[in-house]
């Protein structure tokens, strides 16, 4: 019986002092810890990530995987009218709604870091459109766009404010101010909750030295609250452009892109192309197209944050 | 420049009231301290004037004019608060000169504004730098600079030393008092410090729970408490208080807890057995052979300048005592300590007001 252990012995102590000398290492520790996050980033990232750029250089359709045709899907769009169209959109989309988004959110931000009575209630109903889900809304949205049934043109009706029904969804122009409507509905408790927040860490102090050196109420806005609150914004809006610019579920089930394209997103116009249409290469390279615009709206943040530390006299 | 008329004022927050009744007047051009313990009021006091706390009852006037109703920037007050409050996102210079772009003065005017205080406080050089930048003695500068550009008529402090530590505390103490002496604008200071209250004002308004327990300059607080509070409350270390009872027996004397009597002085009218504290100064506390207070010395604490003991009456009371000879005593021996009838305090027992000695007429 003794000879098998003592044989055994050495093995698991070479194992054991690897693993103690693992164990030691801060590099090697750090890299273990950092294993489980980086492997669920590479499967469910990165791994797609590239799959959509590779498929993009490819012709390849449902059921067929494509050769390399370099950039010739890149070629086909840049003279597709329907693509330049949906480009136009998702930037209308986009800037319109983001600045509504901003303008109206930080409005309620400022409402509810007044003292408010019910203060916590309203600030947990502000929430509510944030935590419904978007396809939920969205089809309680298709409700109130309905051409026959729509609770907004009956309710101008009644106020005699309009003759007919709105076709909300069918006229293009309509279509395109409702969908940004309802972006922004959904948007707003994002920005709000966000920059409430941020206003919250002003110190009350600063408001009250700002009174006595003879601020007025815009005045304290102007040189106490915004310029605090800048750094917050830009992190903010850099997330609200993010979301907005890819959005897909609402103009999905609002609109499908309609009426003739006008509402056409670029992320509905890849998912139209190629899941619906079988042309997932060309699918692809639109979604890759959308990465210029993310990038651009990532590089605004990132210079955003360096004006904080300047702002707040850091680096010295 | 004006002086601060506060007249019975009261505040409530909600169903709590904070001041119960508070007057103090406060002349031009003088220096006073509110000091009390934390709670007392003080800062609300301070932030009334300042108009960041609505007056609930009672009426506050600066120069001729009541403030009851006039907005914090028409007062002519300017604040340093506890965090200094210095805004991040502007340099000290724009810090200092905030207030005058709001007025609308020209640049130039500024400038000269900003550059003048700047000299008088030592802080030319740091100018352009940013509060982050600065050390806390540096932000505390630069609060008192944005009070002094707009040359009001009043300067409240709110504890503005309490982030301080120990040493840069004395600094800035007596730079505050210099500054008030060379500007001589009228200033309420805000302080839980005794110490910072007894060396910067000129006049103390010493508050305990909302209400006014005493006035006057340092030292009369300190020789003439008006009762236990202020007694225990103002000078470090406090004074000794002793329970027990008159005892005329041919001249009055004090009875103590454990059996000891001390000596009063002989024209006193308090009835006899009448239950009293007596109250000692520690440096008043001199070494007897037969007679006065018999004390068991539990610690003593040279210091080089002075020496303080600390002992146990036989009723278990503490005492303390600072001699500024070099006495050595072995912890647990007896001693007698006793004190001139002048400079003894005698306090009602249940009230806690003072008796008048002879010695206050």
């Amino acid at each position: 019986m003794a000879v098998p252990s003592a044989a055994i012995q050495p093995r698991s102590s070479i194992f054991s002092r690897i693993l103690s000398r693992w164990s030691e290492s801060r590099n090697a520790l750090g890299f273990g810890f950092m294993l489980p996050a980086a492997a669920l980033l590479l499967v469910f990232l990165t791994y797609p990530l590239g799959l959509g750029v590779w498929l993009g250089f490819t012709d390849a359709r449902i059921g067929r995987p494509g050769i390399f045709i370099g950039i010739e899907n890149y070629e086909y769009l840049w003279s597709d009218a329907v693509f330049w169209l949906s480009v136009f959109n998702t930037l209308l989309y986009t800037i319109s709604a983001s600045i509504l988004k901003f303008a109206l959110g930080l409005w309620l931000a400022l409402l509810l870091n007044q003292n408010l009575p019910f203060k916590s209630f309203f600030r947990a109903i502000v929430l509510l459109p944030w935590v419904v889900p978007t396809v939920l809304s969205a089809i309680a949205f298709w409700w109130i766009y309905d051409s026959q049934f729509s609770i907004l043109s009956w309710a101008l009706q009644q106020m005699g404010l309009i003759d007919h029904r709105i076709n909300f969804l069918g006229d293009p122009e309509n279509a395109r101010a409702s969908v940004i409507a309802a972006n922004v509905w959904r948007g707003i408790p994002f920005v709000a909750i966000t920059l409430l927040a941020g206003l919250q860490t002003i110190p009350q102090s600063l408001y009250e030295a700002a009174t006595l050196d003879g601020a007025s109420r815009w005045q304290l806005f102007r040189y106490v609250t915004l310029p605090l609150l800048t750094p917050i914004i830009a992190i903010t809006m850099t997330f609200s452009v993010l979301f907005t610019f890819t959005d897909f579920q609402l103009i999905y089930v609002l609109t499908r892109g309609g009426p003739v394209n006008a509402t056409h997103l670029m992320a509905t116009l890849s998912f139209q192309r190629g899941i619906s249409g079988g042309q997932l290469g060309e699918g692809a390279a639109i979604a890759v197209a959308m990465i210029p615009f993310l990038l651009a709206a990532i590089l605004f943040s990132y210079f955003g944050l360096q004006r904080r530390k300047w702002q707040q006299g850091g680096g010295d | 420049m004006a002086s601060v008329a506060i007249g019975e004022v009261y505040k409530s927050f909600g169903a709590v009231e904070i001041l119960h009744g508070v007057s103090v007047n406060i002349e031009d051009g003088e220096f006073v301290t509110l000091v009390g313990p934390s709670g007392c009021g003080k800062s609300t006091l301070l932030r009334m004037i300042a108009g960041l706390e609505k007056i609930s009852r009672g009426q506050i006037a600066i120069g001729e004019r009541v403030v009851n109703n006039v907005a914090p920037k028409e007062r002519d007050v300017a604040m340093v608060f506890q965090n200094y409050a210095l805004y991040p996102h502007m340099t000290v210079a724009e810090n200092m000169a905030f207030s005058l772009m709001l007025k609308g003065v020209s640049k130039p005017e500024s400038d000269a504004g900003v550059h003048r205080a700047a000299e008088i406080l030592g802080l030319v050089p740091l100018l352009a730098r940013y509060p982050r930048q600065l050390s806390g003695g540096q932000r505390q500068r630069v609060a008192m600079g944005r009070a002094i550009v707009r040359d009001p008529a009043v300067f409240l402090f709110d504890e503005p030393l309490s982030n301080l530590d120990a040493k840069l505390r004395v600094q800035m103490r007596a730079e505050i008092k210099e500054l008030h002496q060379r500007l001589k604008t009228t200033t309420v200071y805000v302080t839980h410090d005794q110490i910072e209250a007894m060396t910067m004002a000129d006049k103390i308004v010493v508050m305990h729970d909302g209400i006014v327990e005493q006035i006057g300059p340092p030292l009369e607080l300190y020789d003439r408490p008006n009762n236990l509070f202020v007694a225990s409350f103002i000078g470090s270390p406090a004074m000794n208080l002793l329970r027990g009872e008159i005892a005329i027996d041919g001249s009055p004397s004090f009875r103590g807890a454990g059996g000891f009597s001390v000596p009063l002085a002989s024209a006193l009218s308090i009835p006899n057995g009448e239950p009293v504290v007596l109250g000692i100064r520690p440096e008043h506390l001199r070494l007897s052979d037969d007679q006065g207070i018999p004390v068991t010395v539990a610690v003593v604490e040279p210091t080089g300048s002075e020496v303080q003991l600390i002992g146990r009456t036989a009723g278990g009371e503490e005492i303390v005592a600072n001699f500024r000879e070099r006495h050595s005593f072995t912890p647990g021996e007896t001693i007698r300590l006793t004190a001139e009838p002048g400079l003894i305090h005698l306090f009602h027992g249940e009230t806690g007001q003072r008796f008048q000695t002879r010695a206050d007429q």
